[in-house]
């Protein structure tokens, strides 16, 4: 075969090979966004639960006010957090008022009877298994990112376009503390 | 082994058993080819015949098997745990949500079909969802959405197509043998071929058959697997095959041809002890399922 016929098959293959690769980066790192997005879906899902628990328990608890103002409090700021710190912080809160929220209840045994309350309870439950799969979900999609970003030969690739490493979901220092529930 | 050793090891073993599965069908349609003069012509319809009559099965999976197994939807409120666990795993695989049904019955068993996940089903029986907690169950359903994920579903399917044609091409061969003296067209075949032919004729729907449950067996353990990476839970999942597999009760709306979906073998009552029993299970021992798990 001629040499220049050869030549150009092997340029025409590593053309080829940086196209698909470049491709398949840029995939997977839009994967990982996506996972992102759906952590937030499940928290959002967890704030919107919440004023109707707060409701249903006034029901029965109403001079419990502390507890309220603490749920409500925390709420409001997780919603409003502008940082990532921010909102792992109110997260933390949130976690901790509703704590103490079903500490209480358990004083009040037609409370904790209440149909309305134990489906709310079970959806709370749920949404918080919800949180912590979407978080796997996206520890698993940055995983496969990292790596092909890391691998020969499309490291060659990710290093020179730039592709920087995802990280992934750890928990804070502060959400491996000790919870205090407070009365 | 941890969970992906064991993943990639499942995967190998299929590729193997596949590959040795498709070298058998050559050449025994080579060995019937010669032995009566067709060639491979013979090989080739009875491939398509075997093709066209699995085929349908395969595409229209979650339907025939539904009706089979007088299954009802499931209720998101009645059934909340079935609901919200496949939600959940779902969540965590990226998977579509499958359709979800139910089967009144009190043995405990749950089987998952489709053919890709854009077209699951799974099913579980009252008796399942009442008998294991919401841990135990998600391992199960993980297990399922496995079979669903890894495109099961598929690769059985095909394998069935492969088995059909051993069948098909064994009795065919034995059919032309009757035909032979009238036909003076083809080539002279026979003589040692033809010996062999006969043995194999008599053999192969055997050994395909043994083969395609050896595969069914990989893809169970190959869904265990799976469905622990999922859940990374495979203590939950060993009980709920333990509190399973201590239930003696038959799954009444369990036929033959279904069994294999079920995430254990339907039809207890029959003793497995045996080795031949062994090679003819669609499922591998619950025991040794359970020591991987444990070890996980």
């Amino acid at each position: 075969m001629d040499p220049i016929m050869i030549l150009m098959v092997i340029v025409a293959g590593v053309l080829i090979f940086i196209w698909f690769t470049y491709n398949s980066l840029i995939t997977l790192r839009a994967r990982v966004d996506e996972a992102w997005s759906g952590i937030d879906v499940q928290l959002k899902r967890r704030t919107d639960l919440i004023p109707n628990l707060v409701e249903t328990v006034k029901g029965y608890a109403k001079h419990e006010k502390d507890v309220f103002e603490n749920v409500t409090k925390a709420r409001s700021a997780l919603m409003s957090a502008k940082t990532p710190n921010d909102a792992a912080a109110a997260n933390n809160m949130l976690t901790g008022a509703l704590k103490s929220l079903f500490a209480v209840a358990e004083a009040y045994p037609d409370l904790k009877a209440s149909d309305n309350f134990k489906d709310l309870q079970q959806q709370l439950g749920d949404t918080e298994d919800k949180i912590a799969y979407s978080r796997q979900f996206y520890n698993t999609n940055v995983m496969d990112y990292n790596v092909k970003i890391k691998v020969f030969p499309s490291v060659i690739i990710a290093r020179q376009l730039g592709f920087k490493e995802a990280d992934f979901f750890k928990a804070l220092d502060e959400d491996k503390k000790e919870v205090k529930v407070q009365f | 082994m941890t969970i992906y050793d064991e993943i990639a090891s499942n995967k190998r073993k299929t590729y193997i058993v596949v590959a040795f599965f498709i070298a058998f069908i050559t050449s025994i349609a080579y060995i019937f080819g010669k032995a009566n003069g067709y060639g491979l012509s013979f090989a080739g319809i009875a491939l398509i015949l075997s093709g066209l009559t699995t085929f349908g099965s395969y595409y229209w999976s979650d339907k025939i098997v539904l009706a089979l197994s007088r299954a009802r939807p499931a209720d998101p409120k009645k059934d909340f745990n079935f609901f919200s666990v496949t939600e959940n795993l779902c969540i965590a695989s990226g998977l579509p949500k499958p359709k979800l049904y139910v089967i009144d019955d009190t043995a405990p068993n749950a089987f998952a079909t489709g053919r890709d996940p854009n077209h699951a089903v799974v099913c579980a029986t009252t008796g399942i969802l009442s008998k294991l907690d919401r841990a135990e169950l998600e391992g199960v359903i993980a297990h399922e959405l496995s079979h669903v994920r890894n495109y099961d579903i598929r690769l059985m399917s095909i394998v069935s197509i492969l088995v059909g044609t051993v069948a098909l091409l064994a009795d065919l061969f034995m059919r032309s043998l009757w035909f032979r003296r009238g036909d003076r067209d083809r080539e002279k075949g026979g003589g040692i071929f033809l010996i062999i032919g006969i043995v194999l004729a008599i053999l192969s729907p055997l050994v395909a058959t043994i083969i395609q449950l050896s595969i069914s067996r990989r893809r169970e353990y190959l869904a265990d697997a799976s469905g622990v990476l999922l859940t990374r839970n495979p203590q939950a999942l060993a009980r709920a095959l333990e509190k399973i597999s201590a239930d003696k009760e038959v799954l009444e709306a369990a036929s033959n041809a279904t069994a294999h979906l079920y995430i254990i073998n339907p039809f207890k009552g029959k003793d497995f002890g045996a080795f031949f029993a062994g090679l003819f299970n669609t499922h591998p021992p619950i025991e040794e399922r359970i020591r991987i798990l444990r070890s996980m």
